[in-house]
């Protein structure tokens, strides 16, 4: 629409007007409301990615855990890399934040390879592969990296985000190593990712596994919040975020069939595992307390 | 050598278009249509329904058909006589005696079918229909299907139950006659201007009802390029198993869009009971792997097909789709409309 191209002033040609934006949220309804977007195989939609899902995740990311992002030039800016990270917090706010860093500061959308809880449950799933994100099978991540994506990965799964507040910072067991079986496959390299802050946000200090078994979940936490306050409870903690992308491990030094040798497998996981914790415990070093003292 | 092709669902509007297209072909010198049912009366569009093809109405699990087959030295068969539904689905090739009819069709045909052609000394290539419904629909599964892809739940229902049993028997067959060219076609939902499926008598309904808090992918393979793809094969030895699909994949909530339809989600349990109603008035005949498919969607890699053929369908899945609805009347406008008003309302400097 012709008439709707805002004129921009003078003084601030950087700034877009009001008119301007205006214009972009019309044509953004428009292409909404007839379907005029694409979506890619898995299902992501980065029309509304961009648009409206980093965009209500990135006050939280900006104010709320003011999570500053290091190691950016580890990530390769244009080829495939798998990003394995550590998992807490009780509930996934990793896996979102991760996913702004790496969409604000890297400029690439992250592929997150889920739990299968996550696909069964209405709502979630399906926002799940608008934002991005697939399930965690090898089919999926092989296809992923061959197409040259940044795929991100926690190893730990439920065990990881689930544990009790005082097991925090200690890397759980990996899986069977899948993605490092993956990473070879593709031939691309393994960002080990360090992200400090989010074991504060919901501090897990019991679990109601009865009720959590009857609702099919893998645990139902009690926080300090959670669940005294209800909704409240829900709140998360503004604990400070930093997330470290580290030196990125090489695997195009092996050949695709040796992702079949069970030893190099198990040989690179440890290696990333204990790469991963060494990173975790100075990151955290560095970050100091995680909430500011009350008094200034 | 003469040539002489069988195909069998000629009644149905696919198997029809492909027999007048290979009846066309003047390195073809016969083309045998088989059904259940005659097709379409002569007095549709353009007065030749089937061409040159010889008609013959003959039950796939009678021992007629070994006689067609042994008689008219027959060299390829295109097997297209898979119906998805108890009702025919719109296709002339069901029987209508609902789903004990429906899998004797599919399965106890078929096995008749590759039963006369395994003892035939003049087959050479046969091509069989299947669907990518075999994969199911699940939140457990991969995301792209590829053709080696196991799928997940084992148990289907119905139509997908058939296909995954008649590619069974096409295997053994294959195994049996290695010296004959089988090739199995996987096809995506078929979409376009002709097509009578649940899913088109779905989007042309006034509302469309889904699944609460499920937004399923779905892929389409436009009838032009499903018809090119089934000649293709029955020209030339393209052995193995093929996904076909259109380029890309529509979310439901995308498609509902497009065709400017209100949609109404509803809880799964809600929606299984307005299926069934519809099911009884007779307006969509969905069948239970399709409702797995409204919640859970499905998507296919296509890149074997591609390079086998060195040939791409024409028409995207999202293309597919369009040319679906304009032959339907176009989407409503109105959300657009809506979006309009509401900018002239909100324009400041007007």
């Amino acid at each position: 629409m012709d008439d709707f191209q805002g004129r921009r002033t003078d003084e601030n040609p950087g700034e877009r007007t009001a008119d301007e934006r205006l214009a972009e949220l019309f044509a953004f309804l428009r292409r909404r409301v007839t379907g005029a977007y694409e979506v890619d195989e898995f299902g992501f939609d980065p029309d509304l990615n961009e648009n409206v899902l980093i965009e209500a995740l990135r006050p939280l990311y900006r104010h709320w855990f003011r999570v500053e992002a290091l190691g950016l030039g580890n990530v390769p800016a244009d080829a495939g890399a798998l990003i394995v990270a550590n998992h807490s917090g009780t509930l996934p706010m990793d896996a979102l934040m991760l996913q702004v860093a790496v969409h604000d500061e890297l400029d690439r959308p992250l592929r997150l390879l889920g739990a299968h809880l996550v696909y069964q449950l209405p709502v979630l799933g399906h926002l799940a592969r608008k934002s991005g994100h697939t399930l965690a099978c090898p089919e999926d991540a092989d296809r992923l990296l061959r197409k040259g994506e940044v795929v991100g990965v926690f190893p730990e799964g439920f065990k990881g985000i689930g544990k009790p507040f005082s097991e925090r910072y200690r890397l759980q067991r990996f899986g069977r190593g899948g993605f490092v079986a993956s990473a070879i496959r593709a031939g691309v390299p393994i960002v080990p990712c360090a992200i400090v802050g989010a074991e504060e946000i919901y501090p897990k200090i019991g679990d109601i596994p009865a009720l959590a078994r009857l609702l099919g979940l893998p645990y139902l936490p009690i926080t300090p919040l959670f669940p005294w306050l209800g909704p409240l409870g829900l709140l998360p903690l503004p604990s400070k975020w930093l997330i470290e992308f580290g030196e990125p491990v090489r695997t195009d030094e092996y050949a695709p069939e040796e992702a079949d040798d069970p030893l190099l497998v198990f040989d690179l996981t440890d290696h990333v595992r204990e790469t991963m914790q060494r990173q975790l415990d100075a990151l955290r070093l560095r970050r100091g307390p995680a909430f500011p003292p009350i008094v200034m | 050598m003469t040539r002489t092709v069988l195909v069998t669902g000629v009644s149905g509007h696919i198997g029809a278009r492909v027999a007048l297209a290979l009846a066309a072909d003047p390195e073809i010198d016969r083309v045998i249509g088989v059904d259940t049912a005659p097709p379409p009366s002569p007095a549709g569009e353009d007065g030749a329904v089937l061409g040159r093809t010889e008609f013959v109405r003959v039950a796939l699990r009678s021992p007629d058909l070994v006689k067609v087959i042994r008689d008219a030295d027959v060299d390829t068969v295109v097997h297209l006589s898979l119906v998805s539904g108890p009702g025919g689905g719109g296709r002339a090739g069901g029987s209508g005696g609902g789903r004990p009819a429906m899998k004797e069709h599919n399965v106890i045909g078929t096995m008749q079918l590759l039963a006369a052609c395994q003892r035939s000394a003049t087959v050479r290539r046969v091509v069989v229909r299947s669907t990518t419904a075999v994969y199911g629909s699940s939140p457990h599964a991969p995301a792209v299907f590829t053709e080696d892809t196991e799928p997940v739940e084992g148990s289907h229902s119905g139509f997908a139950r058939d296909a995954t049993e008649v590619e069974t028997y096409v295997r053994g067959f294959a195994r049996r006659r290695p010296d004959v060219t089988t090739t199995t076609l996987r096809f995506a939902t078929l979409m376009g201007p002709n097509v009578e499926s649940p899913l088109t008598s779905y989007f042309s309904q006034p509302v469309l009802p889904t699944v609460l808090g499920f937004d399923p992918r779905l892929q389409f393979v436009h009838e032009d390029d499903a018809v090119e793809v089934l000649c293709r094969t029955a020209r030339a030895d393209h052995p193995g198993v093929f996904n076909v699909a259109g380029d890309g994949v529509l979310l439901l909530s995308q498609c509902a869009r497009r065709t400017g339809r209100p949609v109404i989600p509803m809880p799964s349990p809600a929606f299984r009971f307005v299926s069934g109603l519809a099911r009884g008035a007779r307006l969509v005949d969905f069948s239970p792997e399709q409702l797995a498919l409204m919640s859970h969607g499905r998507a296919v890699d296509t890149t074997r097909l591609a390079a086998e053929l060195g040939w791409r369908p024409k028409y995207s899945t999202a293309a597919a789709f369009d040319d679906f609805l304009r032959s339907r009347g176009g989407p409503g406008d109105l959300p657009r409309a809506l979006v309009d008003w509401l900018a002239a309302v909100v324009r400041p400097n007007s």
